[in-house]
């Protein structure tokens, strides 16, 4: 099968962001981007159905600034084939994002769409639910594992109770959770291999999808703050603060 | 305006999560609840004594058994056009449906809403919860999911008509096996009081520790993302950004440090316990209560001490 993998680059996971003063988003100059984490899990999904003999070719996707290169050529270092960088400046919408991905599948013909299941920056949970309803595929999101049964999967999803697996006939859409694999660090070789993979950058107006936003972002605000309490010096005195508590909470 | 909810069940129970996302939707217009699934009259009998709800719309076929997001998501945009407002609770079912119809009917959806500034303006966290976003729409319809634990739930004691609606859709997914965990506690995502634990624990067996102490509290169980790689604690416990994201009165976190991702998942939280040998932990700096302590001397002690009580 043929396999198209979408992938973003974000705020990298283990940065603590800062909103701006003046609300208007969180401080991305200056800060260290990365490949979404659940993205790795995705096109790790991607490489390893390659290396069981299920995929012919696996093209990576990504939308965004002219930066998002370096997304993509994470991606063709794991294992990927051949990369399209959408260019896109400001704020595309999950929205915009699937109309995007629907004609890249338009032109492309997938028989499979992996994305991860969140982008861990704007954490919406949308884009492959929507792709789905754009192609009237089925999906299977929250994958933590993927078997290939003849010309469908069967996909276990983590969901509310436990795990649940479905099948899903192909083309379909699949959204990586984190227990799907355990993504690759791609070798040196392997990096200056990306290199001289096939790259296509194609400005996002090519494809007549309006970005015009449909939501307006007001603002941007910190969480409330948390401060530190107090200390208890041993488990009686802790047995009885929380006794305590547990009596407040009856009052209710 | 009115707004069409759609009613989180499992196993024959309307979800606790439903009186909440009933009571936020209450404050967009007049509710109709919609119960989708089969052999579903015992939900929607529950589902209409939700106060604030006008009319509980049942639709039961073989094809929403199993609530794919196809066949729900089909179901909603047959139902949506008289509706302002369609809403979910952002959990399984919502999560998955709700994007979904939002794309057939091209209309950008709000996800993981906390709070409600009027009809078309809505705060929803970013980054981890590192950050809270405020979007206003002018789109004609508004497409949300609601995190149930940022709202208190509805009261009971209503008797709202029920009626039947059209259940006709096909389900391509075909639903292959439910691993469910077998456990006696209270629901994590709405529990009043959760214990939860970290890696620290080094073993399944001594991972048991945190149920026996939630088992004496009458708590809900929680881990972190670590302790469920490891194979401690199974998937469903899982709390923060990516696992449930839960808001108790009293939050007890033992052997827990805090990472970012974990933080995302008790940001509502309304008292916070920490145990913990390191003092440095972040956790233990947010706490409204800390014990630096071993685990394993403070735990049995918690559980003879609290079980006495």
């Amino acid at each position: 099968m043929k396999i198209l993998v979408a992938v973003k680059r974000v705020v990298d996971h283990a940065v603590r962001v800062r909103v701006r003063p003046d609300g208007s988003g969180v401080e991305t100059e200056n800060v260290r981007m990365s490949m979404n984490p659940f993205d790795k899990h995705a096109v790790e999904a991607a490489v390893q159905l390659g290396e069981a003999g299920h995929a012919s070719e696996i093209v990576v996707v990504s939308i965004g600034p002219k930066q998002s290169n370096d997304v993509i050529l994470t991606a063709l270092a794991m294992g990927a084939h051949r990369g399209i960088l959408i260019e896109a400046d400001g704020r595309i919408e999950t929205l915009a994002v699937a109309k995007l991905l629907n004609a890249v599948v338009a032109e492309e013909q997938p028989d499979l769409v992996l994305l991860g299941k969140q982008a861990v920056d704007d954490d919406s949970n949308q884009v492959g639910q929507m792709l789905a309803g754009l192609l009237d595929w089925p999906q299977a999101t929250f994958a933590s594992e993927i078997k290939v049964a003849g010309d469908s999967l069967e996909v276990t999803r983590e969901v509310d109770y436990g795990r649940a697996t479905v099948g899903v006939s192909l083309p379909a859409i699949v959204t990586a959770d984190l227990r799907l694999n355990t993504p690759r660090n791609a070798a040196l070789p392997m990096v200056m291999k990306a290199r001289s993979k096939p790259l296509a950058v194609r400005p996002a107006a090519e494809f007549g999808v309006d970005l015009t936003p449909r939501l307006k972002l007001e603002k941007v605000s910190p969480p409330a703050e948390r401060v530190a309490g107090r200390k208890v010096a041993d488990a009686a005195e802790l047995v009885a603060a929380i006794s305590s508590e547990l009596t407040e909470l009856e009052a209710l | 305006m009115s707004v069409l909810v759609l009613a989180e069940h499992d196993l024959g129970a309307l979800s606790a999560a439903t009186a909440r996302i009933v009571a936020a939707a209450e404050t967009l217009g007049p509710v109709d609840l919609l119960v989708a699934g089969q052999d579903v009259s015992a939900v929607a009998a529950e589902a209409a004594k939700l106060a604030g709800v006008e009319k509980v719309l049942v639709a039961d076929s073989a094809a929403l058994a199993s609530l794919s997001p196809e066949a729900v998501a089909a179901l909603l945009a047959r139902l949506a056009e008289p509706y302002s407002h369609i809403v979910a609770a952002a959990a399984a079912t919502g999560r998955d449906a709700i994007p979904r119809l939002a794309a057939k009917l091209d209309l950008m959806p709000v996800t993981d809403v906390v709070a409600i500034h009027g009809p078309t303006r809505f705060d929803r966290p970013i980054y981890a919860g590192n950050a809270i976003e405020t979007v206003s729409s002018g789109q004609s319809k508004h497409l949300l999911t609601i995190r149930a634990s940022a709202f208190r739930p509805a009261a009971s004691g209503n008797d709202a008509p029920i009626h039947p609606v059209d259940a006709d859709v096909t389900s391509v997914a075909r639903f292959l096996a439910a691993h469910r965990t077998e456990s006696d506690l209270p629901e994590l995502s709405t529990a009043q009081v959760v214990v939860a634990g970290g890696v620290s624990f080094g073993s399944a067996e001594k991972f048991a520790l945190v149920a026996e102490l939630a088992k004496v509290l009458g708590a809900a169980v929680g881990a972190t993302r670590a302790a469920v790689d490891a194979g401690y604690a199974p998937n469903d416990w899982q709390v923060g950004q990516t696992g449930k994201i839960i808001a108790p009165d009293l939050y007890i976190a033992i052997g827990i440090s805090g990472a970012l991702q974990h933080l995302a998942g008790i940001q509502g939280a309304k008292k916070i316990v920490a145990i913990n040998k390191d003092p440095e932990a972040p956790l233990m700096k947010i706490a409204d209560i800390a014990l630096v302590g071993d685990l394993f001397e403070v735990v049995p002690q918690l559980i003879a001490g609290l079980g006495r009580e």
